[in-house]
């Protein structure tokens, strides 16, 4: 799995700026996911990326290393007839993310990651007619605190410590498209949000905790392959920042390639 | 498989509510934890120390106070009282919170007000940029822009008019002997650690109205958030029994007044005009230029104008001009020797070559853009320590003086170093060399971290010996910190580790001199 991440422009609070002393900033990353189906209802996943930055213009270094251990649990709660050719499904999805190494989170916007252990809860329905579908889910993000390199910051006021609170979030993600044994094509909306957190004021550096909000809009495309390749999938995505608040404005280009080991419990959910 | 399920539903249950345990949302801030000033001396005699500015600690009169038995102070009391009947949760917090001493609380509400101001100016749509109006703070871009120098010397005015003012309240402390309303009245209640202290005028008040009067001139647009502080710090005294109002505003006027006389310096002291002109930048380079050097120039894009030029001719308070200019180092190594392409090539191997460990001290001591700057950060340090110490408010005071006139002057020595080599930075001498922090917008040579930190922690040193070599270490790892993000050259540092020392060598002489040792 590989992701690049790149953005010129940026929202600094709500004022959309670029910066000349950063150019465009770039983030790689490489991931290696897995997925592993113990029933035909649940599924258990990881994903672990190596993440790596760089600024084109000025003089701050990227930083690169591994990044956080993400462990999911995805279950199919049920799924109902509905209409003559349609069915809906119901799923519940936990995951659970660590940094694996103290990588460095107070050196933003070269920072791989911003270090916090993260638990999300995620509900989606998934409604598939004939060969179309749409899927929406919604999603909860509980962050722990951070432990920073400095023993004092200031947010909206100073703080003697290197503990930074690092607000929760939540978001939606809402997908359409075509969905077969052999491809899957699918516009997706992608929203999050910071519940809580603090704007960069102007001209200042931004900070692990601050709002960080985006809505991005893309295309995902998955190609399954048959008979003497079978198991073996390629997938793409594009998505754009439309909106966003203490983000870069991101283009993300991504691909991947998975290998399916167990035929015999291959189920229904091709979503990631 | 279904008690397989059970079990990894079991798993996931346990492995949510360890997790949501590790979410509290409890931030350790060690300022919340400091306990109530209990002082292990009263230091009496301070009215007999020597003063910064002042020419005698009774310069300012205050009018002898009217007996405890008088109907007025009577009615004084009874203030207390009613205040007493009624504390909210919300006033006890603020007991709490300023009971742990006023010098250190507005030592803090400083600290928290550089970190607010210390944002460099956006650009004009013309590449050109802005500079901050003292006449009108509240249009962008906000008046001060509180960069190290201009913090340094921020916390060296405070601090210098706050003992001052505690010089001259305990010269009438002693005179009036007037004892706490605790002790006149056994009915109010002591909210804070006792002391036998006579309280009038008020040191709480005397901090206070000094703080006010110099915060006026240095962040003019916050005058109503520290008046809020000011009201709230004097009516904690009146709410803990420790003062009645006429101590709080005998003192109040005294701490104005004497803070009054730091404001008048500090209005001719030359820092209004240390930004210079485009005629003076260009001079700086012609200058350099025509040593054979390569001259400094902005790192920034757009360029900015160098940091405060003229910052080098403002008037100390432990070194004048002359000193100044007898302690500036000896020229770096030039631009065109093998010693500079050395120390370029060892920059640009920790600048390739960072650890982890190293990036830990880059980030700890980096106190650049939005921080409260190197001064500020020792002033944490400093404050770290001295809750340990029980000082007096007076000694607290006195001390907070010493270091912070060393760092204004530190800056100052600095700045001239700066500005008569205008040396290039390492990313400017090799493009390849990135910087694991913000490289700031001034010339190399010396390190400004290590002038602050070195002088910072002469003084330390002496005030408490007890420490060994803490506060030098702590300075060198400061120093090294700068050669580790790659911003400066290791003669930057150790050069300016020796001169940071220098100057806190004259704040060490005058500690031996000024009466509390």
């Amino acid at each position: 799995m590989y992701s690049h991440n790149s953005w010129k422009n940026y929202w600094e609070g709500t004022y959309k700026r670029d910066n000349e002393n950063l150019g465009t900033v770039n983030t790689q990353m490489m991931g290696i996911m897995g997925n592993y189906g113990i029933t035909s209802k649940l599924n258990v996943l990881f994903n672990l990326p190596y993440v790596q930055t760089k600024a084109t213009n000025g003089t701050l270094k990227g930083l690169k290393g591994v990044q956080d251990l993400g462990l999911s649990v995805k279950y199919k709660i049920h799924t109902f007839p509905l209409g003559k050719k349609g069915k809906l499904a119901a799923f519940a999805i936990g995951n659970f993310s660590f940094p694996l190494t103290n990588y460095v989170a107070d050196f933003l916007p070269m920072s791989i990651g911003l270090h916090s252990k993260n638990l999300t809860f995620r509900g989606m329905l998934d409604y598939q007619l004939s060969k179309f579908f749409i899927t929406a889910s919604g999603y909860y993000t509980l962050r722990s605190n951070i432990k920073i390199d400095r023993n004092s910051y200031y947010d909206t006021e100073m703080h003697l410590t290197n503990e930074v609170d690092m607000p929760n979030m939540a978001g939606f993600n809402a997908r359409a498209g075509y969905r077969s044994r052999t491809w899957i094509a699918e516009a997706v909306l992608d929203n999050m949000n910071t519940l809580g957190g603090f704007d960069i004021r102007k001209n200042d550096m931004p900070f692990p905790s601050n709002k960080m909000n985006a809505t991005m809009t893309g295309v995902n495309f998955k190609y399954s392959f048959a008979k003497a390749l079978r198991g073996l999938e390629l997938t793409a995505g594009a998505k754009y920042t439309v909106a966003g608040r203490n983000v870069g404005q991101a283009t993300i280009v991504n691909g991947g390639v998975f290998y399916l080991m167990d035929f015999s419990k291959k189920h229904a959910t091709y979503e990631n | 498989m279904k008690t397989n399920l059970t079990y990894k539903l079991l798993m996931v249950t346990v492995l949510s509510g360890l997790v949501y345990g590790s979410c509290s949302k409890d931030l350790n801030d060690r300022s919340e934890s400091y306990p109530a000033l209990t002082p292990a001396s009263i230091d009496l005699d301070a009215g007999t120390w020597k003063p910064v500015l002042l020419t005698a600690p009774g310069e300012f009169a205050v009018a002898a106070p009217v007996a405890t038995t008088t109907p007025a102070y009577v009615a004084e009391l009874n203030e207390i009282k009613g205040l007493q009947r009624n504390l909210s949760g919300n006033d006890k917090k603020i007991i709490k919170y300023w009971s742990a001493g006023a010098v250190l609380r507005w030592n803090e509400i400083l600290r928290e007000l550089v970190a607010k101001y210390n944002l460099p100016p956006y650009q004009n749509p013309d590449d050109t940029y802005p500079a901050p109006s003292a006449a009108n703070p509240f249009a962008y871009p906000y008046f001060p822009f509180a960069n190290p120098p201009y913090a340094a010397r921020a916390y060296a005015y405070v601090s210098a008019a706050q003992y001052d003012a505690l010089v001259a309240t305990w010269h009438y402390k002693k005179l009036y002997n007037r004892a706490a309303p605790y002790k006149v009245d056994s009915l109010v209640q002591a909210l804070v650690p006792k002391s036998d202290l006579p309280s009038y005028p008020s040191e709480d008040a005397a901090v206070a109205g000094a703080a006010i009067e110099m915060l006026k001139l240095l962040f003019p647009g916050e005058v109503a958030y520290i008046q809020q502080k000011a009201d709230e710090h004097k009516r904690y005294r009146i709410m803990a029994g420790a003062n009645v109002r006429s101590e709080i505003e005998a003192g109040e006027a005294l701490g104005r007044l004497v803070a009054q006389k730091f404001s008048a310096r500090g209005r001719a002291d030359r820092a209004g005009q240390a930004i210079g002109n485009p005629d003076l930048w260009r001079k700086l380079e012609t200058d350099t230029e025509a040593k054979g050097e390569v001259c400094w120039f902005s790192l920034e894009s757009p360029k900015r104008p160098p940091m405060l030029p003229l910052f080098s001719k403002v008037k100390g308070f432990l070194c004048d001009s002359m000193d100044i200019i007898n302690m500036r180092p000896a020229p770096p190594p030039s631009t065109s020797s093998q010693q500079f392409k050395e120390e370029t090539e060892e920059v640009l191997y920790y600048s390739q070559h960072a650890t982890r460990d190293r990036l830990r001290i880059v980030h700890f001591w980096a106190d650049g853009a939005g921080t409260y700057t190197p001064a500020g950060h020792w002033d944490a340090i400093a404050a770290d320590e001295f809750v340990k110490e029980g000082y007096s408010e007076v000694r607290w005071a006195r001390n907070f003086a010493l270091i912070n006139m060393a760092l204004m002057d530190a800056a100052i020595a600095c700045w001239d170093a700066k500005y008569f080599y205008f040396n290039p930075r390492p990313s400017q001498s090799n493009s390849n060399i990135k910087t694991l922090t913000g490289v700031p917008n001034f010339p190399s040579y010396t390190s400004g971290h290590s002038t602050f930190s070195a002088a910072a922690a002469t003084v330390l040193t002496h005030l408490l010996p007890d420490r060994g070599s803490k506060f030098n270490d702590m300075a060198t790892e400061a120093s090294m910190s700068r050669l580790y993000g790659a911003i400066h050259y290791r003669s930057d540092c150790t050069v300016g580790l020796e001169n940071g020392k220098k100057v806190g060598e004259r704040a060490v002489l005058r500690a031996q001199t000024d009466g509390a040792e």
